[in-house]
């Protein structure tokens, strides 16, 4: 069904090389499909030779960051150029299917240091917290943060919980973590405000891949559960690129990617 | 003779290799890293004959050492340094600001910074690295760039290409540092804080703390009020984002910070005086100042202009290390013997 809207976007100033267009605040299929349009809409207008100075653009739920050269171009030519596009409804993406992923996380002792802590605030078993989080397909939302990071969603209500009161200095690589509706896989060593679950052996982030972020905006994401030593013998066999982790698709894209 | 290289026998405080940054991959989460100051960078380059954003040593406060094996290799040091050469045992100083050969032995020392900044760029004639994902620059937390994706430590060798030829090239005007409060544009989040915390921001006094490096500046003040939530759904940072926590202390976001936070974002400091604020030490005070959209885009223009001039007016020196543009142009009249004087001697300061 065609629907006429002329939807309202606000455009952020963030400094002389970057401007933000909001489309909302809120964790909302329907404003990653515009964010995503226009992230699309500004590659095809790139390709066409229409936006010099144009460097990046950073997609995320609710808004596009678009940076810029302020050398070569300028806020004022930058949205003269994107008013049109923003004035015009948005072109619906292409509904094709999405690549699904089936990733092992092993949710024991000690990869899963929150897990205790999660199931006594929400009242249930360790267990049906494991069933609960491995038991939902995700969508990735948005990749970000740190190299490979997906933002995924939406978790089951149960497991909806703030962020922890004290962030950890130290996130172990592979941690798998919840807060605020959102789950997430940290490919890398960081500080974090998340509950750890479990952890995942799967390396997010290799440049040595062609795309190096194994995981893309839009992809389907689902867990599967794994003892100690599977986990161990996984992360042996990914440390070693003995392991394709195409092995853990487990539907490709109807565009064949 | 050994293949051309540099040792680095100490890291000192902090140091990297970067250049101007790898574009394009902040999508998938990977930060532009690159030098916090691209002016020194541009500038060290020039001076040993590389291209302006070729890599280049960033270095934090003193300490680093550098060794040179099968020379020559031209090296020069961009930033307020105190530098020494120590050419077979024996030391000396070294002005920054021009280039200067190191023979096979030969180290380079930055022993401190002065006042005008914590950072310096050590730049090496034909430094040649591998690029990962389009740059050199070091950004460890992912492992890229640099050498095997890591910090300088010491015992990591520098491999170095076709060096040695050419002349040594003096800046002939030093950059000033510039006392002013740091320039800032309000937004993309300003209407998630109070009148109150907008004015705060740009007439209090900020500290900075002593968590700084290359991801961020903590800073200590007047806590920033929020006018709502102090969450935000996450949406994108840049270089320059000013974001403020529950605490209400600000966190100005640099070239290795995360590409996306869930803090509002009550600022942004302008990419004409980032640099300058990267280079401050923990414990100096700072202010911002309000400019807008289109005043910042203006001053990156006149930034690079002075860039522009700055390098523009690099010159060769003679091999004795005289400056040939002082020679031929302040003292035709007066000949030879007045040119040797030591006031037409190089100099690291402004020379006319």
């Amino acid at each position: 069904m065609a629907t006429e809207t002329f939807p309202a976007y606000r455009v952020l100033d963030a400094g002389d090389a970057a401007l933000t267009i909001e489309f909302g605040n809120a964790i909302d299929p329907a404003l990653l499909a515009r964010v995503d349009a226009l992230d699309r809409a500004i590659q095809a207008l790139s390709v066409a030779g229409a936006l010099p100075g144009l460097i990046e653009t950073m997609p995320t739920f609710r808004s596009l960051t678009v940076f810029f050269d302020p050398l070569v171009t300028g806020r004022q030519a930058l949205l003269s150029v994107l008013r049109p596009v923003l004035a015009a409804s948005a072109e619906p993406a292409p509904d094709i299917q999405q690549r699904c992923w089936r990733l092992p996380v092993c949710y024991e002792g000690d990869a899963g240091p929150d897990l205790a802590e999660t199931a006594a605030a929400i009242g249930v078993s360790e267990d049906e917290v494991v069933a609960l989080h491995s038991g939902a397909e995700y969508c990735v939302y948005m990749m970000g943060f740190l190299p490979g990071f997906p933002f995924m969603g939406d978790l089951p209500d149960l497991l909806r919980l703030p962020r922890r009161a004290q962030p950890r200095v130290r996130v172990p690589a592979g941690s798998v973590a919840i807060a605020t509706g959102l789950t997430a896989i940290y490919p890398w060593e960081s500080p974090g405000g998340w509950h750890l679950l479990g952890r995942c052996p799967v390396s997010l982030f290799d440049v040595r891949r062609r795309a190096p972020a194994l995981l893309a905006a839009g992809d389907r994401v689902c867990f599967e559960p794994v003892s100690i030593s599977e986990y161990l013998r996984l992360d042996a066999a990914c440390a070693a690129g003995d392991i394709d982790p195409a092995q853990w698709l487990i539907r490709v894209a109807e565009d064949g990617q | 003779m050994n293949a051309a290289r540099i040792e680095v026998l100490a890291p000192g405080a902090y140091a990297s290799v970067q250049d101007r940054g790898r574009r394009g991959f902040r999508r998938i989460g990977v930060p532009w890293a690159g030098v916090l100051d691209p002016r020194l960078m541009r500038i060290a380059n020039a001076l040993v004959g590389n291209p302006e954003t070729h890599a280049v040593i960033e270095c934090f406060d003193g300490g680093l050492v550098l060794l040179a094996h099968g020379g020559p290799i031209r090296v020069a040091v961009a930033g307020d340094a105190v530098v020494e050469l120590e050419v077979a045992g024996e030391r000396r100083p070294l002005p920054p600001w021009r280039s200067t050969m190191l023979a096979d032995g030969d180290q380079l020392r930055i022993r401190k910074l002065l006042a005008g900044g914590r950072i310096a760029v050590v730049a090496i004639e034909g430094l040649a690295l591998p690029e990962t994902l389009g740059s050199v620059s070091t950004y460890a937390r992912a492992v890229l760039g640099g050498v095997d994706g890591r910090a300088l430590a010491a015992g990591m060798q520098l491999p170095v290409v076709s060096h040695g030829e050419g002349v040594d090239r003096v800046l002939r005007h030093v950059p000033l540092t510039d006392p002013s409060p740091i320039r800032v544009v309000l937004g993309p989040q300003a209407d998630h804080f109070s009148a109150a915390a907008l004015h705060t921001l740009i007439s209090a006094d900020y500290r900075i703390s002593t968590e700084a490096d290359r991801m961020g500046i903590r800073l200590e003040g007047p806590a920033l009020e929020h006018a709502g939530t102090r969450e935000i759904v996450s949406d994108a940072t840049v270089p320059g984002s000013i974001q403020v926590p529950g605490n209400g202390q600000p966190i100005v976001l640099l070239a290795d910070a995360q590409t996306a936070g869930g803090y509002p974002k009550i600022a942004t400091v302008i990419s004409a005086d980032l640099p300058r604020l990267a280079a401050c030490r923990p414990g100096q005070i700072l202010r911002f100042a309000r400019v807008a959209a289109f005043e910042a885009e203006e001053s990156a223009r006149r930034a690079e202009a002075e860039t522009r001039a700055l390098i523009d007016a690099i010159r060769p020196l003679l091999p004795d290390g005289i400056d040939l543009d002082t020679l031929y142009s302040v003292n035709l009249v007066g000949g030879v013997v007045h040119a040797l004087s030591p006031e037409h001697r190089p100099q690291w300061w402004p020379v006319d």
